[in-house]
């Protein structure tokens, strides 16, 4: 039972680790870096349900019975263009306020613009 | 023949029209090829609309591939009239757009704005007209994206900031979202939103749909900018381009709770929803907190802007609550509302775009003798303020007057008279931008001077949509009351 | 890495390799793995492999920021233009048999192809988009 779930309790562990590493984390990089776990283990979640026992590759000239479901892969292959998309642009931001506050703590980013 | 393809041509013009903005470069072709295509997309929007409520929903199979198994765009009463709504916003401001962006905006990102600002409109006009609940993500992620890098062009240095911390809260609601929407896959093998609303009832005894709703509802809320996760509002308002401001408060906040009615009601279905799991018990005081909360905090702030963005998660509170009384009336105030304060949020924050321009700040301290610095513009502040309010011949009070029917048709009248006891605040705050702007003298009197012509023009068009829809009642109410039985099911 | 001779010959024989390989996933994608995003994806790598030898300003003389930009846009007006196709021989948005009416299979053949290519183009652009962008900022402190 439990060895049954083992990817979801990875996915689990992930996702909350990821959860906390962007939420609590006072350095932009590492909200980001979090923020890319926490979306990897949603990937992970979608994976795992598409999986089919003793099933092949989606491909179609293979001699095997049955077929791993392609359509959660196919959702993730969209999801994973928008992490990255939201990653790079995660990180621009980063760099422009690097640019302009010469730091990535958040705290001190807050003390800076008070003065 | 066109017709029958209105819902496709309504997303792909925008979005095709962002490339070509890319492409075009030039300042005012841009511009000008951006305005047609908003209008285009609103004439197709008003034309949807008509269509629906003569003909019933309208169904359209990307691909020809039939639903369930291709994705579907499915529009009725409810989407079309946020479709409508998107669409007027998207087109009074893109004139707003012309000298308002010119002053905020580097010239050598212009056509990078006007891109950003079309991939932003499909984006929500996708959330608003699919009918498959991952496309929804798709279509989420594509406004969000486009937003984010929108607000990020702000003069102040804190828009990226605020940029950043939009971006961390966005893609961890889109991505409780999408949680959701997984399990909900899981359980029933289909994303069609029709083809999910009749094989979930089946497992609503199970623990995974009581998950997939908690995961659902909590990424909206936060899309929704609903009280309590509504902290990356104020910033990202305050900060963001003056037009990206009034087209951000108009339209995205607006689209997610559509999202949210969309899911709750004709996915899983108001029985699971407020039946089984009581939501309107968390919704309804939840909204009540963050009317009274937010409202509150609006009266103490110093910047114009950010009272306004306060008095947004206020209001996000009274459609919330529209929608926790589960009633017809309920709903219908909830989406007048949805509708109304679409209009004069933006004419409000149009307003402030205005002020920006002559006087470079929003700063309330700034705004001493701006009644008669700029009259004309201070006038559509008051007259859309006055709305907020919801003073009786202005729209806002239209919504109230339902969303208190609704109350007290339940025999809840504390709530009818905390709702109403509420528009006292909005009184206060309202006031303290009137007073500083009338009544406080400026330390050297500057000449009259107004804002240039196209922003006159789009903001009087929304302040006058406030006045003619308080007047007019019965356009907005009658199709918000079918796309309220719609909703719940209800035959007229 | 301008003046060192082994990356620069070792770069020089797997660019075109790569370049090669990124159009292979690209036009097998119709009969096995493989596909737009992939292809893109390596394309750019090839790119940003050269970048990383010969500097960026070599890179960006081959490959030049103006052009970037209008491929991506060209990209996705290809993907869009396959779909409006068949609006105008009266089928819905994305159906490929407009494509050629009187062989299905081979007008969905053709327009996924299309698509794919579409999303190539674009991939590989923004691909490389991002990284100019993110090189060609100012040496952070």
């Amino acid at each position: 039972m439990t060895v049954g779930l083992f990817n979801y309790w990875a996915c689990v562990v992930l996702m909350l680790i990821g959860l906390y590493t962007a939420i609590a984390r006072p350095n932009l990089i590492k909200k980001l870096i979090g923020l890319g776990m926490f979306q990897v283990a949603v990937f992970l979640l979608y994976i795992s349900m598409g999986k089919v026992s003793g099933g092949t590759p989606p491909i179609l000239h293979t001699s095997g019975e049955a077929y791993s479901n392609p359509l959660p892969h196919v959702l993730i292959l969209t999801a994973i263009v928008v992490g990255i998309a939201t990653l790079s642009l995660g990180l621009a931001l980063v760099v422009r306020i690097w640019e302009a506050y010469q730091t990535l703590e958040e705290d001190e980013i807050v003390e800076r613009d008070h003065d | 023949m066109i017709d029958a393809h209105l819902p496709i041509l309504l997303i792909v013009a925008p979005l095709v029209s962002a490339p070509l903005c890319v492409l075009l470069r030039q300042k005012t072709l841009v511009w000008a090829f951006a305005f047609v295509v908003c209008l285009a997309s609103l004439g197709m929007a008003s034309l949807l609309l008509v269509r629906v409520l003569q003909d019933g929903v309208i169904s359209y199979a990307l691909g020809g591939w039939i639903a369930p198994w291709g994705i579907e765009y499915r529009v009725d009463v409810v989407n079309a009239f946020v479709l409508l709504l998107v669409a007027i916003i998207a087109a009074a401001l893109v004139v707003f757009a012309l000298p308002s962006a010119a002053d905020e905006i580097a010239a050598e990102q212009h056509y990078l704005f006007y891109a950003a600002y079309l991939l932003c409109f499909a984006g929500l006009m996708g959330i608003a007209i699919t009918g498959d609940a991952f496309n929804v993500f798709v279509f989420l992620e594509i406004s969000s994206l486009s937003s984010y890098a929108l607000i990020a062009l702000g003069r102040d240095r804190r828009a990226l900031i605020a940029s950043y911390q939009y971006l961390i809260m966005g893609t961890l609601g889109a991505t409780f979202i999408v949680i959701g929407i997984g399990l909900m896959y899981m359980m029933t093998g289909t994303l069609n939103m029709a083809d999910l609303s009749e094989r979930l009832p089946a497992m609503f005894e199970t623990r995974t749909a009581m998950v997939a709703f908690a995961f659902l509802s909590v990424g909206l809320a936060i899309k929704a900018a609903m009280f309590p996760l509504h902290a990356w509002l104020p910033n990202a308002y305050c900060y963001a381009p003056s037009v990206v401001t009034a087209f951000l408060a108009a339209t995205a906040t607006k689209v997610s709770i559509y999202a949210f009615l969309r899911f709750t009601f004709t996915v899983w279905g108001a029985e699971f929803v407020f039946e089984r799991l009581n939501f309107d018990a968390l919704l309804i005081p939840l909204s009540l907190v963050g009317i009274y909360a937010a409202s509150l905090s609006a009266i103490y702030q110093t910047d114009v802007k950010r009272l306004l963005a306060y008095s947004s998660v206020a209001q996000i509170g009274y459609m919330m609550l529209g929608i926790g009384f589960v009633s017809v009336t309920g709903l219908t105030g909830g989406m007048v509302h949805l509708f109304n304060h679409a209009m004069m949020k933006a004419a409000l924050f149009l307003a402030v775009g205005c002020v920006v321009l002559r006087v470079g700040s929003s700063k309330l301290a700034d705004w001493k003798g701006m009644g008669r610095r700029m009259p004309i513009t201070m006038a559509a502040f008051v007259l859309a303020g006055l709305s907020l309010i919801g003073v009786p011949l202005t729209v806002g009070f239209v919504s109230k007057w339902y969303l208190i029917l609704a109350a007290l048709e339940k025999g809840w009248w504390p709530i009818a008279l905390l709702a109403l006891l509420s528009s006292l605040l909005a009184v206060v705050y309202v006031w303290r931008v009137v007073e500083v702007a009338y009544f406080q003298r400026m330390d050297e009197p500057a000449p009259v001077k107004e804002a240039p012509w196209p922003m006159q023009v789009s903001m009087w068009v929304l302040t006058g949509a406030t006045l003619y829809f308080g007047l007019q009642t019965d356009l907005t109410v009658r199709v918000a009351q079918r796309a309220a039985m719609g909703l719940l099911g209800v035959t007229p | 890495m301008k003046h060192q001779s082994i990356p620069r010959v070792v770069g020089k024989l797997f660019m075109p390799l790569i370049l090669l390989f990124a159009l292979y996933v690209q036009f097998h994608g119709d009969f096995g793995p493989g596909g737009g995003f992939q292809a893109g994806v390596i394309f750019a790598a090839g790119v940003v492999l050269y970048a990383l030898i010969f500097g960026l300003d070599a890179a960006k003389r081959i490959v030049r920021p103006r052009v970037i930009e209008i491929l991506f846009a060209v990209g996705v007006l290809l993907y869009a233009g396959t779909g409006l196709v068949s609006l105008f021989v009266g089928r819905n948005f994305l159906d490929y048999t407009a494509l050629d009416p009187d062989h299905p299979a081979h007008g969905q053949h053709l327009g996924i192809f299309l698509v794919e290519l579409g999303v190539g183009v674009t991939v590989a652009a923004v691909m490389i988009a991002i990284f100019f962008a993110f090189a060609g900022r100012r040496r952070l402190r």
